[in-house]
């Protein structure tokens, strides 16, 4: 076990990449602290996956290096660094018992049997899978493989890193919220750093302590879902992050303060220095009420979720979405909206503004 | 009058897939079939479709019964969770494809292939293949070639569930709007409850080869007959407890005396299953009358805006949601709040039962 | 899977039915009246019952030849599966190569079985052969048409240089199917290239090696044109293969009796085989 650096680390696929386009991995220092369980969010084709095929040694990266540690492992292969994967659909070895699954690693690396057997009866207990390690692997239903590439990833010792490649993929919805919720609780029994790469904002935000966004290739904000969720940096991470996501709408700035379809609207980061720069306002449809004075609206459509409604509307041209408990009122057509102070924000240029220096 | 399946059963081998199920779809908004994979979802949109031919039974379309007819003689379209698209054809080809079938002229064709690519936002790809587009713009492709059709039944079997989380968001939106006010009948397969209430129109509860409710998706989630279908139209799962109700009082397994909400007043006395959405269990009290509930802690999931609290108590795991962020540590006993007055009772067999004075 | 019934698409069956029927059910039922049948000439022919069959399975030639065809097939299985799954793992998985390997292979299948036969009987010729004439320099008393041991050699040199191509090709097929995870999960489990064929690809490739084996089977237990043009069945009849052993029966004693109770043993035989191949790899797909 040890902190994972990540250092100026930079990918491209292609022998001659000229374009930024082609650069997989842009720019990226990480350092992930020893023992957390942390999240790699970002949609298809970010450079998650690339990220974690470098980490894990299965693709060599053109620029920058990974520590392990004080250890440079940027030219060692995966089973020299002692990490552990687990892939989006299983891999078991077919022919084999779930036992003998298990014990794999172990065996290739000529541990004895006996600790073998012990150490394969812990963590088949921790992953449920004690009842079937006699039978043969290639009979267990989807979850039950999966179940044994983690036990797989989980059962050596020594292991410093366990990735995680979007496992949930093959897994029925049902049955989703067992496994995220036997995954976290891994975490926090066995202690093993452990990165999980998703494009599915509840898996990451519900396994990690810290979440990384990417986006492009480019690390876009790295905090607690809750940081991520309340102050987002970038328009991106608010549109992300959030289902629906936040609203973001232009706004101008008029006397100092944040103008909206004519009127003033208060946020918790107001600019008194210059203005320039596309700048826009986001508020997450959380933060959004109906009110008797504000912002003139009208209702085009209300979707039920069961526990809360969303509702859409449209200010000037504008469309702003904001959620309803279930049971609370739903006012006539026209109305008018008020956004939270402390939780409406500018953005320039999309970053979080900051007084000062453009970013 | 539109789809009607009568007595209807489907049986390979010596399975049943479908048992003896009637249903009759609504004419406009999604007809939502919602159930775990394999319940059946896939087997009886064949069966509406006539790709498959049911074992018994009738399937009625517009007042004509269509049992037997091959898919190929009713004006069907479908898409699939995976993206089936011509791999040789462009985005053009591919959609014009089902035109070209039919015979039409190439000005007629050109004309609605655009009208419909113009809608799905395909018009700067219509020269490429495919295998170069991502999986949003092919799945969209898909769909345009299913709409060019103006086919009389839409079926869409579970089409966003290959696509990225933000995505599916999108298109799930858009959809609606794209197949309104078109003269079809439109069937939508799901795994996700969530799906099911935001698309809204009516919901049938698949499980195991039968449809155990059927209704508008707002009544089925909030008025279930059954415990079947309450469970599925769950998520995160339903929690459940086996109680008794003597009088005015609910006991649970520990001895513990509960008020009996208003709302279940006039049931029997007797054995029942209370069921009760997660989000009716919460850390902060809503109502006066929730009944405190005490258990350690097994998993907490914060998810940026809420925590999702698995905790163990009577005997059984049962999982909160609350707002906010609510960090519990695993082992320590949590307290939470329960709102019996969104309770539902159900029968020992499943049947539900409701109050009424 | 049960789709909706159309009776018309018999219809379009029944030209093939016809080939068939003439192609091979009536020759088929012409043997069987043979085997059951003598004849003294005069196209009298007399009922014998299983005259014949207990005639030819008694006989020791056929039992030589049998014996013979058993040993020959054997071999090249023993030889040809492995040799073809070795091939197939080094050939290359992506890039320019790809093709040039794949035609490489599929050459030799490319050429009609007689001029193989043709081929390697002028090559080996132990005096103007290339073959024959180099391991004969080389100190190696080789001559296939005088020794049995040199000819059964040259045999089955011929048919693993004919055939394997074909084992390496489906092999290759299902080794290219097996997604890139298994490889990288085996990376990281630590294992070696040994385990990793004999816990990854070999499982992987059950099915497309059953039907390659299958294949050399039935083809190898009937072989006729190469070894036939290759030694005749020579020298003596060291490498007189069932089929060559049938054919000289037949056509060259004309005793249609004898022919045609072995033809329809041999015909048995593959049928018997191939059934419990089959039910194998059935019961293997349902496990």
């Amino acid at each position: 076990m040890a902190k994972v650096t990540l250092e100026n680390l930079a990918h491209t696929y292609f022998n001659r990449a000229d374009g930024a386009a082609e650069w997989a991995v842009k720019r990226v220092n990480l350092e992930w602290a020893d023992g957390g369980a942390f999240a790699l969010l970002g949609p298809s084709g970010c450079g998650k996956t690339t990220l974690l095929n470098i980490m894990s040694g299965l693709v060599h990266p053109t620029h920058g290096r990974i520590l392990f540690g004080e250890r440079d492992v940027t030219g060692l292969s995966p089973e020299e660094r002692n990490i552990a994967q687990v892939f989006q659909f299983p891999v078991v070895y077919d022919t084999m018992s779930v036992y003998d699954n298990i014990a794999f690693p172990l065996r290739n690396r000529g541990m004895a049997e006996s600790e073998i057997a012990t150490r394969v009866a812990e963590i088949a207990e921790l992953t449920e899978l004690t009842p079937m390690l006699k039978q043969r692997a290639a009979g267990l239903t989807a979850d039950g493989k999966q179940k044994i590439s983690l036990a797989r990833g989980l059962v050596r010792p020594d292991v410093n890193l366990v990735m995680f490649d979007e496992p949930l993929t093959v897994i029925d919805p049902h049955l989703k919220w067992v496994l995220r919720s036997k995954l976290r609780e891994l975490h926090q029994r066995v202690g093993t750093t452990m990165i999980y790469v998703t494009h599915d904002q509840t898996e990451a935000l519900t396994f990690a302590d810290q979440v990384v966004v990417m986006n492009a290739g480019e690390v876009v904000q790295i905090g607690t879902p809750v940081e991520l969720f309340e102050r987002p940096q970038h328009t991106f991470v608010g549109h992300f992050i959030g289902s629906p996501g936040m609203n973001v709408l232009p706004t101008e700035i008029d006397n100092g303060k944040a103008v909206f379809a004519g009127l003033p609207v208060e946020v918790a980061n107001p600019l008194s220095g210059s203005a320039d720069g596309k700048l826009e306002l986001g508020v997450r449809p959380e933060f959004v009420s109906f009110g008797t004075d504000g912002i003139p609206a009208t209702i085009t459509s209300v979707a039920d979720a069961g526990r809360y409604r969303i509702v859409d509307t449209q200010a000037s041209g504008h469309r702003i979405k904001l959620l309803v408990d279930e049971g609370e009122a739903i006012p006539a057509q026209d109305t008018y909206l008020r956004f939270d102070p402390g939780q409406t924000r500018l953005y320039r240029d999309g970053w979080l503004a900051t007084e000062g220096v453009a970013r | 009058m539109s789809l009607e399946l009568r007595n209807v059963t489907k049986q390979v081998g010596g399975e049943i897939h479908i048992f003896p199920t009637d249903l009759k779809l609504a004419d406009d908004g999604f007809n939502i079939l919602l159930g775990t994979t394999l319940a059946g979802k896939t087997t009886l949109m064949q069966l509406m479709a006539g790709l498959h031919s049911p074992t018994e039974g009738e399937v009625w379309f517009r007042g004509k019964n269509v049992t037997g007819v091959p898919v190929q003689k009713r004006n069907v379209s479908m898409v699939y969770q995976q993206f089936i698209n011509y791999p040789n054809f462009d985005v053009y080809e591919n959609i014009a494809s089902p035109l070209r079938v039919a015979g039409m002229s190439d000005p007629v064709i050109k004309q609605r292939v655009h009208a419909v690519s113009d809608l799905l936002r395909l018009s700067p790809m219509l020269h490429r293949r495919p295998s170069e587009l991502s999986g949003g713009q092919q799945q969209r492709t898909a769909l345009a070639r299913a709409l060019v059709k103006d086919a009389d039944l839409v079926l869409l079997d579970e089409p966003l569930a290959n696509l990225d989380f933000k995505l599916r968001e999108e298109l799930r939106d858009e959809l609606p709007k794209l197949l309104s006010g078109r003269d079809c009948t439109v069937v939508y397969a799901t795994t996700e409850p969530s799906e099911a209430l935001l698309l809204g129109g009516h919901t049938a509860a698949v499980e195991k080869g039968r449809v155990v409710q059927f209704g508008s998706t707002g009544s089925v989630y909030r008025d279930p007959d059954n415990f079947s279908s309450a469970a599925i139209f769950s998520e995160p799962p339903i929690n459940r407890l086996a109680l008794q109700k003597e009088g005015e009082r609910l006991i649970a397994p520990s001895g513990d005396k509960w008020p009996l909400p208003s709302a279940l007043a006039g049931a029997a006395d007797g054995r029942y299953i209370l069921a009760l959405r997660p989000h009716n269990v919460t850390i902060a009290r809503r109502h006066e009358s929730d009944v405190p509930l005490a258990g350690q802690v097994v998993v907490t999931e914060i998810s940026g805006s809420e925590s999702v609290i698995h905790f163990e108590v009577l005997g059984t795991t049962w999982v909160s949601q609350s707002h906010g962020v609510h960090r519990l540590a695993v082992g320590s006993i949590g307290n939470f709040f329960a709102d019996l007055g969104q309770a539902l009772l159900f029968e020992p067999d499943g049947k539900r039962v409701k109050g009424g004075a | 899977m049960n789709k909706t019934i159309n009776n018309r698409a018999w219809f379009l069956v029944i030209p093939v039915v016809a080939l068939v029927a003439f192609n091979a059910l009536i020759p088929l039922m012409t043997v069987v009246n043979y085997s059951v049948q003598e004849t003294f000439g005069n196209n009298e022919f007399f009922w014998s019952g299983v005259t014949w069959f207990e005639q030819v399975l008694r006989d020791d030639r056929f039992h030589g030849a049998l014996g013979r065809q058993l040993f020959f097939t054997g071999t090249i299985l023993l030889i040809e599966v492995p040799l073809g799954i070795a091939i197939a793992l080094t050939m290359p998985k992506k890039g320019p190569w790809v093709s040039v390997c794949l035609v490489l292979m599929a050459l030799p299948l490319l050429i009609p079985w007689n001029v193989v036969g043709a081929m390697w009987n002028i090559m080996a010729l132990p005096d103007i052969g290339l073959l024959g004439h180099t391991l004969n320099e080389l100190g190696i008393d080789y001559n296939y048409t005088r020794q049995p041991v040199s000819a059964w050699v040259t045999l089955i040199a011929m048919d693993v240089w004919h055939w394997t191509s074909l084992v390496v090709l489906l092999s290759y097929a299902g080794l290219v199917s097996i997604p890139e995870a298994y490889f990288q999960a085996a990376k990281i489990d630590g294992a070696k290239s040994w385990a990793v064929f004999r816990y990854i690809q070999l499982p992987k490739m059950k099915r497309v090696l059953t039907i390659a084996i299958l294949l050399r089977f039935m083809d190898s237990f009937m072989i006729y044109t190469e070894p036939s043009v290759l030694t005749g069945g020579g020298p003596g009849n060291s490498t007189t293969l069932l089929s060559i052993d049938l054919v000289k029966t037949a056509l060259g004693q004309f005793d249609l009796g004898p022919a045609a109770a072995t033809s329809l043993v041999y015909f048995l035989i593959v049928l018997l085989v191939s059934w419990v191949f089959y039910t194998l790899m059935m019961r293997n797909e349902e496990s």
